[in-house]
């Protein structure tokens, strides 16, 4: 559908992770456990988000996202989101980047479920840049990048029509569909049912742009009114107030795509695995285009912070030690290699890759079973990095 | 009026997509036919009138070739001729075109779509079966695809390109299929809110184009020279076919409308939005004094839902059922 989603997955996404990671380092601070796994200092913490917040914002990496192309599979974006994690001296173990993108990914959702006007998707997204603005506005030279980005961004999405936005949204729905992992500050703040679905409210100001509804009016041939009359909505609604700032700064009106999460209660950022199953659940073998499409973008994130594991910070982000091991060690077997190995060879991951996709380019059209067993071949030699 | 009927379970969830069900009553058979689009799928459930039977049936979208990603399905939607009923499926790839019960696939369309993606998105959206024996498609460049299609066979042509619209098709309505004479009986809409009224034939004529308001036309109906249709602002407005002339605007929704649907033999007009609602209305059109009424008679809230399909099961309008996002049944209601 949309080619356009995916540099607004990625700020939206990865805003949320900078939001989740700034309030689990700050918690880690107040913790009472001073063992060796790390004691986060005020300095470490900024260093982890201008170095996430670098790369993510990189003229190489956001040129990539630009291009118009098609949003690819859950799969696709958790890699590529580990490797941005890990461009910072953070280790996340699989269990901890699952959950943490379980978070993101269901806060997004929320957001992108909720937006009154399909257009506010990009107040949602200037919001999470305000604030990535202030986690780095003690580092100039990334601040600026950001900056560079929203201008972009303004230049590249402004002229698009409500009707394309409702498109780039419904690509976005369908990104997210089935996916129903229950939250517990969203469960609390009652945004989101026990059975993980959102609530909707049937009050409120409608979207700017938009009527209350309850009228009824008939014209006659030269447009003037000749009756009116109301119905009963069934809701409580009231007039849309003012539009939000779509400028580089300004008052963006809407609160979709704030920080939600305080420092004070870390277990707002814990979820619960739903019932249902998730749709990721099933190996996906990556398509051909899918594949080019992840070496071209890891191969255009920086590499400068590559750091060695001595040097680097283990974070256990949501429970204790034992629990994340146990999780680590339940999860996919192969998963976790794949991970955890291409967070510490990222350059000769980004390399492979990409000659993987350049040997794919070379071959010529195949037969279905010849096709997918080049596929298996695929996935083995990933997974073998 | 109405109350809740069991609901029928699809093996997928609904995908946010405009018009997201589409119905199809075979009365010899004492069976409905329903399609709900999920992703790259489309689910088909028949469920006979008795409640007891319900058998499934998923189609897949076409691949040109294995190696590109999967191409995602835009609509789904029953086109009725004299002769014949087909299910036509559009999607980001090309339009396939299958036999009612989507046993068998009849003809498969291709779009023109760029070696590498490009900002405009590509993909056809927009189905109707309008007169003896066409299918007009819409596509994302804003031109409709007009298909001859013969009394039985797979011999299905691409007729005629209508390129009026500058802005992506969003739905397309018809009436007067078969017998029936109509000055008008083909109207198109496109993201942009602009709609165009046209006469079918060997070559369409245009007679009439309706600008918009910038504001996206998601859904439109025709009915008795009139035009009904629904808009992203949550407004429904009703124009006269031929002289473009607005006769009504209902502030129907607070949010963007997703689906409408008539029952052309009561005159009951139903409304779907992301709001949660389904609204039912009554049209009276009286062609004489060009006049047109519109009462509003009833009221569904489907409680945490974003609808994205409303239809009736019958030209009665007795019966209709709703599919909303990520939601993986239909739900049904009937009059009291």
């Amino acid at each position: 559908m949309s080619t356009r989603t995916l540099p607004l997955v990625f700020i939206n996404l990865g805003g949320e992770m900078l939001y989740i990671l700034d309030q689990r380092l700050q918690a880690q601070n107040t913790s009472v456990d001073n063992s060796e796994k790390g004691v986060w200092s005020e300095n470490d913490r900024k260093r982890v988000m201008s170095d996430i917040v670098g790369t993510m914002f990189s003229k190489a990496f956001m040129d990539e996202l630009l291009k118009p192309q098609q949003l690819y599979s859950h799969r696709t974006m958790k890699t590529v989101l580990t490797r941005l994690a890990h461009t910072s001296i953070m280790r996340l173990n699989p269990a901890s980047m699952e959950k943490l993108y379980e978070l993101m990914v269901m806060a997004f959702k929320y957001q992108v479920y909720l937006c009154p006007r399909p257009k506010d998707l990009l107040l949602i997204t200037y919001n999470h840049m305000d604030a990535i603005r202030e986690f780095v506005r003690d580092t100039p030279a990334v601040a600026n990048q950001v900056d560079e980005t929203h201008r972009k961004l303004i230049e590249v999405y402004s002229p698009l029509s409500e009707g394309e936005f409702q498109l780039l949204r419904q690509t976005l729905l369908v990104f997210f569909q089935d996916m129903h992992v229950r939250v517990s500050l969203f469960l609390k703040n009652q945004i989101q049912k026990p059975n993980g679905r959102f609530t909707l409210t049937m009050s409120g100001p409608v979207p700017h742009g938009g009527e209350v509804p309850g009228l009824i009016r008939l014209l006659d041939v030269k447009g003037r009114e000749v009756s009116r009359h109301e119905f009963p909505s069934g809701g409580s609604y009231s007039s849309a107030v003012r539009e939000g700032s779509f400028d580089l700064h300004g008052d963006r009106v809407l609160r979709l795509g704030v920080n939600m999460y305080t420092m004070n209660y870390p277990e707002e950022t814990h979820t619960s695995r739903n019932i249902c199953a998730q749709p990721d659940d099933v190996p996906n073998l990556l398509a051909k285009e899918e594949l080019n499409l992840l070496a071209r973008i890891m191969g255009s994130m920086k590499t400068e912070h590559v750091h060695s594991a001595e040097g680097s910070f283990r974070l256990n982000l949501f429970a204790s030690d034992q629990e994340e091991e146990e999780a680590g060690s339940s999860g996919g077997a192969r998963d976790f290699e794949v991970i955890n190995i291409q967070a510490m060879q990222d350059e000769q991951a980004a390399a492979e890759l990409a000659r993987i996709a350049g040997q794919f380019a070379e071959e010529e059209v195949r037969h279905e079973e010849q096709s997918s067993s080049k596929g298996d071949e695929l996935l083995a030699m990933m997974d073998d990095l | 009026m109405f109350h809740k009927e069991k609901n029928i379970q699809i093996k997928n969830s609904a995908s946010a997509l405009y018009n997201n069900l589409s119905v199809l009553r075979i009365a010899p058979r004492r069976l409905t036919y329903f399609t709900v689009v999920h992703a790259n799928v489309v689910n088909m459930v028949s469920a006979s009138w008795d409640g007891l039977n319900y058998s499934h049936r998923q189609l897949q979208s076409k691949e040109p070739n294995v190696a590109t990603s999967t191409s995602l399905i835009m609509q789904a939607a029953f086109c009725v001729l004299p002769s014949r009923e087909l299910l036509v499926v559009t999607s980001q790839k090309g339009i396939q075109m299958y036999e009612s019960d989507g046993s068998i696939m009849v003809y498969w369309h291709a779009l023109d779509t760029p070696e590498t993606p490009t900002a405009q998105a590509v993909f056809a959206r927009g189905i109707a079966a309008v007169s003896e024996n066409y299918v007009c498609v819409g596509v994302s460049s804003g031109a409709i695809l007009v298909f001859d299609v013969p009394s039985k066979g797979s011999n299905i042509t691409l007729s005629e390109v209508l390129e009026e619209h500058k802005e992506s098709i969003t739905d397309i309505a018809s009436e007067c299929s078969g017998s029936q004479e109509c000055v008008a009986n083909l109207v198109t809409v496109d993201d942009g809110g602009s709609l165009c009224v046209w006469k079918s034939g060997e070559e369409f004529q245009l007679l009439n184009k309706i600008g918009g308001f910038d504001i996206s036309c998601s859904s439109v109906k025709l009915w008795k020279g009139t035009v009904v249709a629904g808009y992203g602002s949550g407004q429904i407005r009703i124009y006269e076919a031929v002289t473009g002339i607005l006769q009504s605007e209902i502030n129907a929704h607070a949010r963007w409308i997703y689906s409408l649907d008539i029952a052309p033999f009561s005159g009951l007009l139903l409304s779907a939005a992301e709001d949660s609602y389904v609204r039912v209305w009554h049209l009276s059109v009286t062609p004489e004094t060009n006049s047109v009424e519109v009462a509003h008679l009833h009221n569904e809230c489907v409680t945490d839902t974003q609808i994205c399909g409303a239809k009736f099961c019958d030209g009665d309008g007795y019966a209709f059922a709703v599919t909303g996002y990520d939601l993986s049944e239909i739900i049904r209601y009937t009059q009291t």
